[in-house]
């Protein structure tokens, strides 16, 4: 039986709800909020400033440095507060999805830190997390190229949909893992992908119509972005 | 960092009975409670005050209880002071001030015996609740302690128990019942006193905190009808006079009701 009809009524290139907002962390140099539906995460950028200790430091460029974790209370089950080993992988796949979009030439010896919090999770929290960051890079005056917008894709039972909630994610038939998650980020300008992840079984035709799906969804979600970064008012 | 010259000015201005942002030396900026902020959560809120914002969240789990208290329920709170609310705060485990904080707000809601733990049992001696509380500060703009305490409260008032398998020995992630925790009318209510020169002030913002060689804090609630002190915390490197300390029980006891009016009037119009 192939998964023609999503659980939650969406048509399969349509994403959840989107909400954006910049601002939110006042005492930041910069911050956003994503949501995708029931998927919130909030994003707080410190920086540029100077990295210590100093041997961390490099002369010819800016870092960035990408802090993603989810609050204990997010999840169904609670999950120990503090960094994880899959927290710590988001972190640095959320670091290199971004990196490139920025200008960090003109900040030697200096950081960029963004903090990511899922606040509420039901499924698709990196991309969201990345949807903030990238927002509230921008909203810090970082110099960019281009923003960066990520929306995960799959494939179920067959039929490719995008943005999948958990219970998507989890769906089974008679016992069996029937869903692939696909993470994507894509830089807005060139187009160019940033993030890829995958985890399941997909056919090589299908991942093609997956990462399509996908540059269609972060056109919405890069609207959506300037949209709420036109929106402020400071 | 503040400079000294600020931090004088402040001084300076508070001996006159004056604050930068125009407030009484007692006066609270205005506190904001939103409950139900996290979905999967069986209890969750955001409090405010002026723009410090705290998040906590209630979780429910079972556990063994301690073999001191076989039919007791297991309470835990945690804080992470993640540097995403401020850049005084670093990545990495628990420092000292986040535990302090946790242990405050822990202090408060147990001594205050607003959560009734006794009957939070399953099976005397091999299960019991765990409720745990995590607070996490998002923006910090002074006055930490009171608003996690807030948000804390909050998070509980509203929090309901999960679903359970028939024989209750596992939770139904996800799923939750209408039955509220056993809670008494005993909320507690932190109020941090900054004192600043010769000055006590309340709901300090970050410049004042630095600019005040030592706070208290005084945690009180209100069971049936009498106002009690359930937990005190007292900070900073500077000793206070007791004639100081005085005056901050005295001016706990008479801002309680007022902040905890507002407090009870935020959740209930939600």
């Amino acid at each position: 039986m192939a998964y023609t009809k999503r659980v939650d009524g969406r048509k399969a290139n349509e994403t959840r709800e989107i909400i954006a907002k910049v601002g939110v962390i006042p005492r930041a140099d910069g911050s956003a909020m994503f949501a995708f539906g029931d998927t919130i995460a909030i994003a707080a950028v410190y920086g540029p400033r100077q990295l210590h200790p100093q041997f961390l430091q490099n002369p010819e460029r800016g870092i960035l440095r990408c802090y993603y974790d989810m609050m204990s209370f997010s999840v169904t089950e609670r999950k120990k507060p503090g960094p994880s080993r899959r927290s710590n992988e988001i972190s640095m796949v959320t670091t290199k999805a971004l990196e490139s979009a920025l200008h960090l030439e003109n900040f030697p010896n200096n950081v960029v830190d963004v903090f990511i919090q899922i606040t509420q999770a039901n499924a698709g929290t990196r991309c969201a997390g990345i949807n903030a960051a990238s927002m509230a890079l921008a909203h810090a005056g970082i110099p960019m190229k281009e923003l960066v917008g990520a929306v995960s894709v799959g494939q179920i039972g067959g039929n490719v949909v995008v943005d999948l909630i958990k219970e998507e994610e989890d769906y089974e038939e008679d016992g069996e893992k029937m869903a692939t998650d696909i993470p994507v980020a894509i830089q807005l300008k060139s187009k160019k992908i940033s993030l890829l992840q995958l985890d399941g079984k997909v056919k090589p035709a299908e991942l093609k119509k997956a990462i399509e799906m996908a540059r269609e969804a972060c056109e919405k979600i890069h609207e959506a972005q300037v949209k709420a970064l036109k929106e402020v008012k400071e | 960092m503040e400079s000294n010259l600020t931090n004088r000015r402040i001084a300076e201005y508070l001996s006159q009975g004056k604050r930068f942002d125009g407030r009484e030396k007692l006066e609270y900026r205005n506190i904001k409670i939103e409950t139900g902020i996290s979905k999967n959560a069986e209890g969750s809120a955001r409090a405010k005050i002026g723009e410090t914002e705290v998040l906590a969240g209630v979780k429910l789990g079972m556990a063994e209880p301690f073999t001191d208290s076989p039919e007791s329920g297991v309470l835990m709170v945690t804080t992470e002071l993640s540097p995403m609310a401020s850049e005084k705060f670093e990545p990495g485990p628990p420092s000292k001030e986040s535990i302090e904080l946790a242990r405050i707000v822990d202090r408060s809601i147990r001594e205050s015996h607003v959560i009734d733990l006794d009957k939070m049992c399953i099976k005397k001696g091999e299960k019991v609740w765990a409720l745990f509380i995590d607070i996490y500060p998002i923006n910090d703009a002074g006055n930490l302690i009171d608003a996690a305490t807030m948000a804390a409260m909050a998070a509980l008032l509203t929090a309901v128990f999960p679903e359970t398998d028939k024989e209750k020995e596992k939770i139904e992630y996800g799923t939750f019942t209408t039955k509220k925790l056993p809670l008494s009318e005993a909320v507690p209510i932190a109020m941090t006193f900054y004192k600043i020169g010769d000055s006590i002030i309340l709901d300090p913002t970050v410049e004042e905190e630095e600019a005040s060689e030592a706070r208290l804090t005084i945690a009180m609630s209100k069971d049936k009808k009498e106002e009690v002190i359930n937990a005190m915390q007292k900070g900073g490197s500077s000793p206070m006079s007791e004639k100081e300390i005085f005056h901050i029980i005295d001016s706990a006891e008479k801002e309680f009701g007022k902040i905890y009016k507002t407090f009870e009037e935020q959740i209930k119009s939600k």
